[in-house]
Formats: structure tokens, C-alpha cells, sequence
């Protein structure tokens, strides 16, 4: 089966720019790719937030409450309900003084099964190695 | 020839990156390649027709035009361009506007592909 494989890799803060949401968006889009490609030909997107960019997986964010926009963490969990791989690098947490508990890690109100994975650098690279393609917020 | 598929979410103005992403895609299309261009988030300005140009401004409408006509496939984000209010009654004749999968469904094939990404 024709399986392109895309790495979308975050690495900037949320809402001061709109790139990390771009990210999350266009992964998710690609549990719709199907409608424009033969049958059976498949596009998987993982996602990994690295840098600056673990500072998106921030829980109880209150973008609705504050700016009316659907949040970072929302789509976060969205990804995690279509069974995106989400991957955070734990070295950059650590650089924020932030732990697993400072952060989004599941979905499990939406009924997602598949978890945030907190994960060092080395495991983040490794993912990116086997990707056809990277695309960097 | 290959295929290349340029991302491009910078905006026309305030940043040279379009202008980086419409000459690469015309080197490219010279060179035989085949060339989708992607424009999302800020990036759908380039979709606007009617732009003016100015000599302290970049203007891409007439280099877009003529990279059209050589066999650019280039289309917007259509709910980015909506959320600036770019209506397709706006947007330049030839420029796609589709949702983000077909971003990915271009990459699917794509020898290569280059991400620029927004400010």
C-alpha cells in the first residue's frame, strides 16, 4: 500500500504566531488526503513539538475563554482522537522546568485512545528519520 | 523531471519569503520540473487579484501569472483566505483554493518537498 509518510514538526510557541496551530491543522487534514489520491494510497502525518514549541502542549489553556479561538490544546487533543502520533521533546520540557504534568496528555473525554508521548530528543530524531518528508512550524 | 511541492505561509507583504517561494518554483518549472505551490495561513494573499504594485513592495501578480501559464498548479488554503476575507470573487483567475488535505495529497507524490514557513 503507497504510504507517504509526513513529519510535521513544531517548534515555535503558541499564539504569538500562527504556525503551531497550522500544524495541527494540516496533520489532521490528513485523515481527509484519501479523496484526492487512488485507492489505497495513504498519507500519515506525526507530529513532535520541540524547542519553544513544547510551551503549545500547555494544559488549561483558556484561548476560548480569552480570545474566542478554539486552543492549541483542543486540536492537540483532536490529533490524539484521529490516532496522530504526538510526541513532545522531554529535554525542552525540562528547559521550561515543565513535567508531564504541565501538560496535554490524552483525550480521553473525546474517547482517544492514543496518548501525548513525552520522549527524549534522540526518539524525536529517530521518528524524523523515517519520514518521506519534514515540514517545520 | 521530478515534481516539487513548495508550502509557502508567509505573507505577500512584510516578508520575502513568497518572493523567494514563486522564483523557486519558476527556476524549477525552466528546468522541467513539474511545481505545486501551496499557499496557507498568510500565505493566501498571494491569491488576491487586483494587487498593485509598488517599487518598496513585493508584487508577485504578474510573475504568478506568467508561472501559470508555463504550468504552476498553485492553490490557497480556502478557509485561511475566508478567515481574511479573500472571497474567490477576489482571488486571481487560475489560483486553486481547496482545503489543507490537498496539501498533502500533493506532497504524496512529490520527489521533494520544501516547507516555508510563516512569520
Amino acid at each position: 500500500m503507497p504510504t507517504t509518510k509526513l513529519g510535521f514538526i513544531v517548534q515555535r510557541a503558541g499564539y504569538k504566531s500562527e504556525n503551531p496551530k497550522l500544524a495541527l491543522t494540516h496533520a489532521i487534514a490528513s485523515q481527509s488526503v484519501e479523496v484526492y489520491l487512488n485507492d489505497g494510497d495513504i498519507v500519515t502525518a506525526d507530529i513532535a513539538f520541540i524547542g519553544d514549541g513544547v510551551l503549545n502542549c500547555k494544559k488549561d489553556q483558556k484561548a476560548m475563554d480569552i480570545y474566542k479561538l478554539t486552543s492549541t490544546e483542543t486540536h492537540i487533543k483532536m490529533s490524539l482522537l484521529l490516532d496522530l502520533n504526538v510526541m513532545v521533546c522531554k529535554e525542552d520540557l525540562d528547559r521550561f522546568g515543565m513535567t508531564e504534568n504541565d501538560i496535554v496528555l490524552d483525550a480521553e473525554e473525546f474517547g482517544a485512545e492514543l496518548t501525548v508521548k513525552v520522549v527524549p530528543f534522540a526518539e524525536i530524531t529517530k521518528m524524523m528519520e523515517g519520514m518521506n518528508h519534514l515540514l517545520f512550524f | 523531471m521530478g515534481k516539487l511541492t513548495i508550502g509557502c505561509f508567509a505573507s505577500l507583504v512584510g516578508s520575502m519569503s513568497l518572493d523567494f517561494a514563486v522564483r523557486l518554483a519558476g527556476t524549477a518549472l525552466d528546468k522541467g520540473h513539474k511545481v505545486d505551490l501551496w499557499v496557507s495561513g498568510n500565505g493566501t494573499m498571494l491569491s488576491i487579484k487586483g494587487q498593485r504594485a509598488f517599487k518598496d513592495y513585493s508584487a508577485l501578480e504578474k510573475p504568478l501569472k506568467e508561472l501559470m501559464e508555463k504550468g504552476l498548479n498553485v492553490t490557497a488554503c480556502e478557509a485561511c483566505a475566508e478567515a481574511r476575507g479573500y472571497h474567490k470573487e477576489n482571488t486571481l483567475d487560475g489560483f486553486k483554493r481547496h482545503s489543507m488535505d490537498w496539501y498533502l495529497a500533493s506532497s504524496f507524490d512529490a520527489d521533494r518537498v520544501l516547507h516555508i514557513g510563516g512569520e
